[in-house]
């Protein structure tokens, strides 16, 4: 058997586990590891400028692939840079493995130079944090970190690793585990039988039905799945934020997403329906509005890998736990097999109703002035890029207006942090997602506030040559704060506006990129075409949007499902 | 509602941490906790009392059944079950106060564990009504130091948590 150092054993088993590409950023307590991935080149490291933005990176990538994402840093301060990444990877259930220099075994407690207590300082925020205690375990640890973080739910998993565990002159025997069992973790592999028939037997006795599809779809792979179910039963069906892409946008079928800042057909409908089948979402605050007044009539089937997603803040009457692709395959063999049928006459009644509520808003916006809208700009994208590339957002107005507009046909390509809400999330993002798809067309829709987030990662794109194309909608102001004050705090704007916004042209070009300034609604689609043309260049896309525009439809705050704005001076 | 939740835990560093962790970040209480290992060098046994409405309750159990380190676990008031919790008391003991203590401490059938001119310290297990029953009893003026171990509890029965 081979001897290797732990530094050695650790790079093996990154390449034995299949990992292309780690992010991250070297310091004392992580050396040896460093130097073990020079003598290597299987496994390639992508040097960021700044630790959060190696876990988003790790985190697009896996998002956009499916795969878990790789992150390495040093101790103290370079671990816990990793924590705001770290925690948008388990709010939105991203699997994830951060691996983390610690000071010497001997020197933990301490406070050593470059000691943090990153065990207890992550533990809040991963699916489970690991600590090397002997060099020899770090093939099984490596193993079992991938294990938990790719299975279930899935989630970031934090291994510590004190430099000692490193050393190069201390060698053992190499083997990397094929398997690995852990007696307290095995989640489900498939729904319980006769909850899945009670569940088909509700839904197609259902007269409202209305499908709400969640993140979980998009993790648990089971796009194909919930198509062909939906398709088969011919019931509308909305998604989460999460789970755009889940379902085709297209498709006549579909209503648009749900929630705060979901279409007003999609909200009607939850809030009229008898029957809701939940797949693979959580009934987050941003859906369900007030839980007391939450779809008065509807029964509820929640299937859900995480038992305690089921019945958290929503009571299911039907709860499966499960795989959501494995049960949707059971409930589609179970509908083929019914001699029941999906109330025709219902349904088009049900259906007729849908069709007036979305020709009463229809997604309109207000066009009449001069200045260039949010909309507008991406619906141009849409256009232009055939509604085939990857949008890796950033988090406020433009995020929603991305969510709201592109129309997303395939699951993985809308990339956002949807229950963290983390601001300078998307031009990382965006970067793991063109690392790994070089010829697809990337995206980061962000704005003046969450780009200089980490800004810094243009140095970055340029090191690795990553022609991303950054569309900042410029409303020279952090705008949905800014709404929330105009809304709820009579426009008094504590804070919410940018003064002495860099020029982010010169930026651009200082970082070695090319800036593109829009501000007029004549030379929008002509700009983005140009710069969509430049295949191998990183643009800069500045545009100067409507300042005083707002997202609607908005939810009215401790309302039900169907009270919302539906622009400035309509309530619903 | 009164809940005794009873835990079979990997025996490791910072699994303790975990759930008591898990606690606080859910905003749930603790009202007692105790571990120790078993007679499995591997696994401990925690038990802990919280409150919470059978929603909470339920919460309480899948999230703590979703920490990798707990391996299995049972809501003990959910059937029939005992539960006990030591508590040493240390009473002031002087004149004829002696001898009145002496009665109480049997009657609640406690042991005098330890005797100074001028201090009993008693040892008194059953559950935690009793203890406090003892403490009123006595009156809390005599009472100099209390110190109570949780609630451990065991279902009754057939019944057993093990792997």
């Amino acid at each position: 058997m081979e001897l290797l150092s732990g530094a050695d054993m650790l790079i093996r088993s990154l390449q034995d586990e299949g990992i292309e590409y780690i992010y991250g950023y070297p310091g004392g307590a992580a050396l040896h590891i460093y130097d073990a991935l020079f003598r290597q080149d299987k496994v390639k490291h992508i040097l960021v400028r700044h630790e959060q933005a190696a876990v988003h990176m790790a985190d697009g990538y896996a998002r956009a692939t499916g795969k878990p994402g790789t992150v390495l840093v040093t101790s103290g301060p370079g671990a816990t840079n990793t924590i705001t990444g770290i925690a948008t990877a388990f709010m939105d259930s991203i699997p994830m493995v951060v691996l983390c220099g610690q000071v010497a075994s001997t020197l933990i407690g301490e406070d050593a130079f470059q000691e943090t207590d990153m065990i207890g300082v992550s533990r809040p925020v991963v699916k489970h944090n690991l600590s090397v205690r002997h060099p020899e375990e770090i093939p099984e640890v490596i193993r079992k970190a991938y294990y938990i973080a790719a299975t279930g739910r899935p989630g970031p998993v934090v291994v510590d690793i004190p430099k000692d565990m490193t050393t190069p002159n201390e060698r053992y025997e190499y083997s990397y585990p094929k398997k690995v069992k852990l007696r307290s973790y095995n989640p489900a592999v498939r729904g319980h039988a006769g909850q899945i028939k009670k569940a088909v037997d509700m839904l197609l006795a259902a007269k409202r039905p209305m499908i709400y599809a969640g993140g979980g779809v998009i993790l648990g792979q089971a796009s194909d799945q919930l198509i062909e179910l939906t398709r088969m039963l011919g019931y509308p069906i909305t998604n989460t934020l999460m789970g755009i892409g889940c379902y085709p946008a297209t498709d006549k079928q579909h209503l648009g997403w749900l929630g705060m800042h979901g279409t007003y057909e999609s909200n009607m409908a939850m809030h009229h329906s008898d029957l809701i089948l939940c797949v693979g979402a959580r009934f987050d605050d941003r859906v369900t509005n007030a839980t007391e007044k939450f779809c008065p009539g509807a029964r509820i089937v929640h299937i859900d890998i995480d038992p305690a997603s089921i019945s958290k803040t929503i009571e299911a009457d039907v709860p499966i736990v499960g795989p959501v692709d494995a049960v949707l395959k059971e409930m589609i063999a179970l509908v083929k097999e019914s001699k029941e049928k999906p109330d025709a006459e219902a349904l088009s009644a049900w259906w007729k109703q849908i069709e007036e509520w979305r020709a009463f808003h229809g997604m309109r916006y207000e066009t009449s002035s001069d200045a260039i809208k949010p909309q507008e700009v991406i619906e141009a994208l849409w256009r232009l890029t055939n509604g085939e590339a990857y949008v890796a957002s950033d988090v406020g107005q433009h995020q929603m207006f991305a969510a709201q507009y592109y129309k997303f046909d395939k699951p993985n390509r809308w990339i956002n942090s949807g229950g963290l809400g983390t601001m300078g999330f998307g031009l990382p993002a965006a970067m793991g997602v063109k690392l790994t798809h070089p010829d697809a067309e990337v995206l980061c829709v962000t704005g003046e506030g969450s780009i200089q987030m980490n800004i810094q990662e243009l140095s970055t794109c340029k090191q690795y040559d990553l022609p991303v194309k950054i569309v900042n909608l410029n409303n020279q102001a952090l705008g949905m704060v800014k709404q929330w004050q105009d809304m709820n705090y009579e426009s008094r704007h504590s804070q919410s506006y940018m003064e002495s916004l860099p020029d982010f042209i010169k930026l651009a070009e200082a970082y070695g990129h090319v800036g593109i300034r829009i501000e007029k609604r004549e030379d929008l689609e002509p700009k983005l075409k140009e710069a969509l043309a430049m295949k191998d260049k990183l643009v800069f896309l500045d545009i100067y949007v409507d300042r005083f525009e707002h997202v609607y439809p908005m939810q009215v705050a401790r309302g039900s499902m169907k009270d919302m704005w539906l622009s400035k001076t309509e309530r619903v | 509602m009164r809940r005794i939740i009873s835990v079979l835990l990997e025996n490791e560093p910072g699994a303790l941490s975990r759930v008591v962790g898990l606690f606080s970040q859910r905003n749930y209480n603790i009202e007692t906790l105790t571990v120790a290992p078993t007679e499995d060098e591997t696994l401990s046994r925690l038990t802990v009392t919280t409150t919470g409405s059978d929603k909470v309750i339920e919460q309480i159990t899948k999230q703590l059944n979703k920490l990798i380190e707990v391996v299995k676990l049972v809501d003990l008031t959910e059937g029939s079950h005992i539960e006990r919790e030591l508590m040493l008391v240390k009473l002031k003991a002087t004149g004829s106060q002696r001898a009145e203590i002496k009665r109480t401490v049997d009657i609640f059938r406690g042991q005098i564990v330890d005797v100074t001119s001028s201090v009993y310290t008693i040892q008194l297990a059953g559950d935690s009504e009793k203890l406090d029953g003892f403490i009123q009893a006595v009156g809390t003026a005599g009472v100099l130091e209390v110190v109570r171990s949780g609630v451990s509890g065991i279902a009754r029965g057939e019944k057993i948590l093990s792997i």
